[in-house]
């Protein structure tokens, strides 16, 4: 294929489950590897959180919504020669085959590179895909449809027990299952048959408890092919690959299994045409003795067992004709840049062409070979979603992951689940209530079933028959049993120097051997340096080190030879922000990366230390050395000591390599006080700093020194004392436990009832920690992120003030952001811009800040500036408000942190000057996929990702941003309304509009008397408590409701009718609004010539040229 | 769980690595090479192009899925010692139930486990290859003596690994070789130097009558049983020190159609005038791609060489067919008029990759075209 001369990359939008930043390193990655062959790229994302959508990265860059008709604008005004639809993930992929429908690629003379479009086709639909592997002899799983049980029989002589059977248009498989015995076959069957209303049902044969392999195969214009990496899940069939323990290469595949695979990969690839990237994932069968199989069933004609020399049997599953996020976790895996390579393949590049950047001096055209052991584990959301359904299945619900490298994989287990950063739940976590029926918890796929699985070994339960019930290999569990056995030598033994370098090279960190040692972690860390056992550091280099290699990519481990000799100059070391979660996101991973560019820039060395291979901070090419390691205070100290060399109690080669900890969120800050006592330098500001910001009484004292109010509040620690508190303070009133991250376990508490239960339940979670109550107001929210020059310079400066559409009181991270704060006076701005000043100089910060600000007013004089909150770290904002203000806001950190005053870097104090253009933050849920979560806005942070809509004015770019998270508001249709009595009052206007506008008004009993006592119909819809039929659940889920609008009662219950009608609208997918603000901002710009808006790229706006 | 005693690997340069002791309590001595393949091993232990040799595995994992005897490539564990990084003691597979530690027990060959596998690696990458000696730990002053005195890898011709007496390959397994055979299909004459079966049963898949021959077999032996086909088979040792074979290939060309593998290609190397010359550290490993000349497209291999042919001595009427992309060597030959071309690569994989099984089907084809003429 000839070299196109520009193309368009489609990136894959926010943050949701199944979508993370995996499609950033992609996109960037594309866009570097178009840049070297000279192709010019025009990028559109709508997630302004991305280092894809970076000046410098791509050639054009839009961030405008993800739509066929704002692409074909795009594609209108830019007319690529190219279409690069393999990288952005599925959302990517979807808007390619959309265009090429719409017929806008044969319009403008569009070519899709790489991958053809019916190749995309046949991969991706089951039919299609099932006709195609036959066509090459790949198995698939058999199957049939069948509409009686005499069909049924016939079926199931050519499929074989056991099966899965599900009826045809029943909601969540109703009346089907997984059925093992011809009587159980008869029953579900015929139940099947009776559920469906079309009296039809689909039998496959169930793959349950076979294991899940995947091969991460690449091909290019000449037909050569070859295979990456392949992985093996831990979890067998049945759970989503994405919720999987992953491990890379396989464990238990012989050479005949792994060949066999590979070679079926092989062709699949081939018979499909892809040209670039491609995953395959097959099932391959278990021990018998673990699974048991009929091979008489494999093969037509049957009728023998397998004979030992033939090779086992295996099913194709599915095929991911794209960069996927199994294959970005092969890329960090392996060292090889799949996405780079793919993209070059699609500009027309064979692989022989392409170097391999890792050894400098080989081709792409290779298989990687690796010489350690690879492990990933899913990030769960549910120490955030207590009430989520945690069983795992073909629904992926993590929202980040881990991975871990060592030579062993007991050690990468280990250091994953340190990388996991759930504080408590070490590997010695064991879950209270599965203790007395141990077999239970390891059966369940849950996202604490390895948890389970290390307590039932624990409890000395055969091997045999863990595995049979969990289907897990017993490969696996013996691993686990080697580290439990290790737990027990600790437990009983002295720690002599052998023992101990036994236990690192298995992975247990100080702090593990300390618990059961008895001892603690500072102790066991002096010992063992003193007794010389220190991690080396190997490279993660392709090759398994058969060639030189260049590429600074380290993993640690218990060894001999360290490859990551001290370099000399400055160095510093970027501390990453770990898996994603809700709470933390791409964000930290945008800011971690911008300051190793910055360092970079300024001739400093950069060290990157992260654990989460979807990044683009864990790209080789970002820093000058990346560490992947686990983001605690072990394995940070050992990577700075090895930066210096001054393990082993040496003296520091180098002066001492210093850390900076603001940008890798909660994850990184953390780390300041533990780094401060091991006498580690900091840039930026000090433990000391983090500390007074966060620490409730210093905190207190200081503004109160200052003059700067703050909402009336204390802290408890007993009933008595809250209800004390809050009648001093006023209801409504906030409550928190004193340590939260992203708003967790926060309410918003209107009397002395919930308040006592609150502080009940957050004692029995938490017994003696305080619980803090604060003053609720809720006024205009407003966020301000601010760079101090730190000590020495008494500059700070604001690159833009950003006000909340929602009143305070939803998290901020939930909140809808607009940049230039559209509604304040100009008092109220003096006061936030003297306010930051006295608390950047005040408390000492050197680089970024956040601070959340409540205005009140009750006149039309200036309102009351409040401090909500102080972050002294780079916020989840910083992405956003770099790219609508201009201001280079990390890079202009790290200089002022490295000594270059903000005056020298050319920035003066206080406000920057506002840009043209107004620009809108929106969050988006990934709450579809959550089954049992409240989606309503509150105090606690529920979003995984966020859009940007700019345009030049509020309501086109409030719309956008709408359009962009999924949250449009119809022109016209049908509006389900369900207010809480509290915000009635404040619904009055809405419910105007709507009825003006002509929308057909749905409501539940009150609000429809509402709605009509205002002058407007509305239909009934009754509640399903009271027992209507259809009722308003049955209304959403038929498809008859367009939009909802639905506050939460105070008394926040799952079983009440709002938390049904949430959850509907959340799997029906449509806009569902339960903050009154949003949902008014959200109707106005519809009305207000919101649909009007600009396409245009991202500095046309800045500059003011739209 | 074996409690092992230690042992170390002292290489002739005076570097000693110390482990645990894997396999049978005995000293051993030989070339310490490694191979890059992730998985594999038994193929590899029995793979008798590593005769005289100590492996190490890169990969650090090893004996996971057990031993499975029937994949076994040859009739017995060929390499002189194992090292590895850690040796799996509960092995799991549907197949494999024995450990490997037992199996290299039975065998008589030591190994070592729980070594720094990659600096081991890393030191013969920029050394060379180097010989090694496994024992006891305290040994090793005494064997950095004995590494002085011990032949080199490049003197000793290992003839004795391949067979003395012809065999035949059925049902699976070799079999003597009877009068009267039933079997039908090509004939084909394997010259044995110390092949791996697979490639006896890749023939017989394709449907050939294989007849398996001890190397020194010499030319009116090979034709007295009316072959269709010649095959060169791979085998351990330098290449220069099987002038016999190459006289052999070189009185063959012409008269038969001739595949070469691996040192059967170093011989039909030889024998097309080219010189070969020892690598510094060989290739072995299943991940090495090679540029097939003509069709422009990229093969990945299995490859265990340490000697490589110097194209520039090779006649006119022989072309270069197949090139290494990592260093540019030779990777296969074939002859301009004559049914003759070779691979210094293992089309037979076993173990890695089986994408290269297609050159068996251009023998039979050549075979073929021959019985056409």
């Amino acid at each position: 294929m000839k070299k196109p001369e520009s193309v368009l990359i489609i990136g894959s939008g926010p943050i949701v489950i199944g979508q993370a930043a995996e499609f950033d390193y992609a996109g960037t990655q594309a866009c570097k590897a178009m840049t070297e062959e000279g192709v010019r790229s025009i990028l559109v994302n709508s997630n302004p959180a991305t280092i894809m959508t970076d000046e410098g990265v791509a050639d054009e860059v839009y961030i405008e919504p993800l739509t066929v008709p704002v692409l074909r604008r795009i594609i209108e005004k830019e007319r690529p020669e190219g279409l690069l639809p393999t990288l952005g993930g599925q959302v990517g992929l979807n808007l390619a085959v959309d265009l090429h429908e719409a017929g806008v690629l044969e319009e403008f003379n569009v070519r899709l590179l790489g991958t053809p479009l019916d190749a995309i086709r046949r991969a991706e639909d089951r039919e299609l895909f099932r006709t195609a592997m036959r066509e090459i002899g790949e198995p698939t799983p058999p199957s049939a449809v069948v509409h009686s049980l005499a069909e049924a029989r016939e079926a199931l002589e050519e499929i074989g027990l056991p099966v899965a059977i599900r009826p045809a248009y029943t909601l969540g498989g109703t009346g089907g299952g997984f059925v093992r015995t011809m009587e159980e076959f008869e029953r579900v069957v015929q139940t099947g048959l009776d559920a469906s209303p079309i009296t039809q049902i689909l039998i496959e044969r169930s793959l349950l408890g076979w294991k899940e392999v995947e091969y991460e195969v690449m091909r290019d214009g000449a037909d050569t092919c070859i295979t990456i990496c392949n992985m093996e899940n831990l979890d067998p069939m049945g759970v989503h690959t994405g919720d999987s323990i992953v491990v890379a290469p396989s464990q238990t595949l012989s050479d005949k299994d792994y060949q066999m695979l590979r070679s079926a990969s092989l062709n699949i690839i081939r018979s499909l045409g892809i040209e670039g990237g491609c995953n395959v994932q097959l099932a391959l069968a278990p021990r018998q003795d673990v699974v048991a199989w009929p091979p008489e069933s494999m093969r037509a004609g049957g009728g023998v067992g397998v004979p030992h020399d033939e090779p086992l049997p295996y099913y194709v599953i599915e095929v991911n004709p794209r960069v996927s996020r199994s294959s970005a976790l092969a890329s960090k895996a392996t060292g090889y840049p799949i996405a780079r390579v793919a993209a070059k393949i699609a500009a027309g590049k064979r692989l022989d062409e392409i170097a391999n950047q890792v050894t400098g001096r080989t081709q792409a055209a290779f298989e990687p070979a690796l010489d350690y052991c690879v492990v990933k584990i899913p990030r769960w959301p549910f120490d955030k979603f207590e009430a989520g359904d945690r069983v795992l299945g073909t629904q992926m619900k993590a929202t980040g992951e881990v991975m871990a490298i060592d030579r062993t994989f007991e050690a990468a287990l280990q250091k994953a689940i340190r990388s996991l950063e759930f504080g408590g739940r070490t590997v010695l976590w064991e879950d209270s209530e599965v203790e007395h029926e141990p077999f239970r918890g390891s059966e369940t796929p849950t996202d604490v079933r390895l948890w389970h699985l290390l307590a039932a070994v624990r409890a000395d339960l055969p091997l045999d028959e863990i595995a049979k019930r969990s289907g897990v290999d017993p490969w696996f569990l013996e691993r686990l049993e080697a580290i439990v056995q290790m737990e027990r030598r600790l437990l009983a033994e002295p720690l002599t120097p052998a023992l101990m370098r036994r236990a690192k090279r298995m992975g247990f960190a100080d702090e593990q051997i300390a618990n059961l040692a008895g001892s603690v972690d500072e102790r066991i860390r002096e010992q063992r340096l003193s007794w010389g056992i220190a991690p080396v550091y190997k490279m993660v280099d392709t090759c398994a080190a058969e060639f030189d290699a260049v590429t600074p990519y380290f993993y640690s481990t218990y060894e001999d030879e360290n490859e990551a000799e001290p370099e000399p100059g400055n160095r510093a070391l970027v501390v990453g922000s770990g898996p994603i979660r809700i709470g933390q996101g791409i964000e930290f991973d945008y800011a971690s990366v911008k300051a190793a560019q910055a360092l970079r820039a300024a001739g400093w060395g950069a060290v990157m230390a992260n654990s989460n291979p979807e990044t683009v901070s864990t790209d080789f090419d970002t820093s000058d050395r990346l560490y992947f390691e686990p983001l605690d205070e072990e394995a940070v100290r050992d990577i700075l000591e090895n930066e210096d060399g001054s393990q082993n109690g040496n003296a520091s080669a180098n002066g001492g390599v210093a850390s900076i900890l603001q940008f890798g969120g909660q994850t990184a800050i953390n780390l300041a006080g533990p780094l401060t006592s091991a006498a580690r330098p900091i840039l930026g500001s000090s433990a000391d700093v983090i500390d007074l910001a966060e620490d409730r009484r210093r905190f207190e004292r200081f503004l109160a020194d200052l003059g700067i109010p703050q909402p009336p509040g204390t802290a408890v620690s007993s009933v008595d004392e809250a209800v004390l508190a809050a009648d001093a303070i006023g209801y409504p009133v906030l409550v928190r436990p004193s340590y939260v991250l992203g708003g967790r376990a926060m309410e918003i508490v209107q009397g002395v009832g919930d308040l006592a239960r609150y502080v009940t339940q957050a004692q029995a979670a938490a017994p003696g920690k305080p619980i803090l109550i604060d003053k609720y107001l809720a006024g205009i929210e407003v966020e301000v992120d601010a760079i101090c020059g730190g000590p020495g310079d008494d500059a700070v400066l604001i690159p833009g003030i950003m006000e909340h559409i929602e009143r305070a009181g939803v998290h901020s991270g939930d909140s809808m952001a607009v940049y230039p704060a559209p509604n304040l006076r100009a008092g109220e701005v003096a006061t936030i811009i003297e306010y930051t000043r006295q608390i950047g100089i005040g408390l000492g910060v050197a680089g970024l800040m956040n601070i959340q600000y409540v205005i009140m007013r009750d006149s039309d004089d200036d309102g009351d500036v409040f401090v909500l909150e102080v972050n002294p770290r780079a916020s989840r904002t910083v992405p956003f408000l770099s790219k609508v203000t201009g201001v280079p806001m990390v890079e202009v950190a790290v200089r002022a942190m490295l000594g270059e005053k903000l005056s020298e870097q050319g920035y003066p104090g206080g406000l920057w000057p506002s840009s043209p253009l107004v620009a809108v933050k929106a969050p988006v849920f990934s709450m579809s996929k959550l089954s049992g979560v409240d989606t309503h806005l509150g105090p606690e942070m529920k979003s995984t990702g966020e859009v940007m809509g700019v345009d030049v004015d509020y309501d086109r770019a409030l719309n956008k941003a709408l359009i962009a998270a999924g949250m449009a508001v119809p022109s016209k249709g049908r509006a389900l309304l369900s207010i809480a009595e509290q915000d009635k009052p404040g619904a009055m206007s809405l419910i105007r509009e709507l009825g003006e506008a002509g929308y057909e008004l749905h409501a539940t009993a009150g609000t429809a008397e509402l709605i009509r006592g205002l002058g407007y119909e509305a239909q009934v819809c009754p509640k399903r408590e009271v027992g209507g039929d259809p009722d308003v659940i049955d209304l959403i889920r038929s498809g008859q409701i367009d939009m909802v609008i639905n506050t939460p009662e105070q008394i926040s219950s799952n079983i009440r009718d709002g938390f049904h009608i949430r959850r509907a609208a959340a799997e029906q997918r449509i806009p569902c609004f339960t903050s009154i603000d949003t949902a008014h901002h959200a109707v106005g710009a519809m009305l207000e010539g919101g649909a009007d808006y600009n396409v245009a790229p991202l500095p046309d706006y800045t500059a003011g040229r739209v | 769980m074996t409690e092992h005693t230690e042992a170390a690997l002292v290489l002739a340069d005076g570097a000693v690595f110390r482990g645990l002791a894997l396999g049978a309590a005995a000293d051993t001595w030989g070339e310490v090479v490694f191979n890059t393949s992730m998985t594999g091993y038994q193929e590899m232990l029995t793979d008798p192009s590593y005769a005289g040799q100590i492996l190490v595995l890169t990969y650090p994992l090893i004996g996971n899925y057990g031993i499975d005897p029937p994949i076994d490539e040859s009739r017995q564990v060929q390499v002189r010692g194992l090292i590895v990084r850690s040796e799996c003691d509960s092995p799991s597979h549907p197949r494999g139930g024995m450990r490997l530690h037992d199996y290299l027990a039975s065998a008589g060959i030591p190994g070592i486990a729980g070594v720094d596998t990659r600096a081991i690696t890393r030191r013969i990458r920029h050394e060379g290859v180097m010989m090694g000696m496994i024992v006891p730990t305290d040994e090793v002053e005494a064997a950095r003596q004995q590494l002085a005195e011990l032949p080199a890898y490049d003197t000793q011709d290992f003839i004795d690994v391949g067979v003395d007496q012809p065999y035949s390959w059925s049902d699976g397994r070799p079999q003597a070789l009877s009068n009267g055979s039933d079997e039908s299909g090509p004939h084909i004459v394997v010259l044995d130097e110390g092949l791996k079966y697979n490639i006896l049963r890749n023939l017989r898949r394709r449907g050939c009558r294989v007849t398996a021959m001890p190397p020194t077999s010499g030319v009116e032996d090979i034709l007295s049983v009316n072959p269709q086909g010649v095959l060169l088979s791979p085998g351990p040792g330098d290449p220069q020190l099987r002038e016999f074979q190459v006289q052999t290939a070189t009185s063959l060309i012409g008269k038969l159609p001739i595949m070469g593998i691996c040192m059967g290609h170093q011989v039909l190397g030889r024998a097309f005038g080219a010189d070969t010359f020892k690598l510094k550290f060989g290739h072995r490993g299943g991940n090495h791609p090679v540029l097939e000349v003509p069709t422009g497209r990229i093969a990945i291999t299995a490859q265990n060489h340490g000697y490589a042919v110097d194209p520039d001595g090779l006649s006119a009427d022989v072309e270069v067919t197949h090139i290494n992309l990592h260093d540019q060597t030779v990777e296969g030959l074939a002859h301009r008029a004559e049914p003759v071309f070779s691979i210094q690569y293992h089309a037979e994989a076993s173990p890695g990759p089986l994408d290269n099984g297609h050159l068996f089907d251009r023998f039979l084809d050549l075979i073929g075209e021959v019985q056409g003429d």
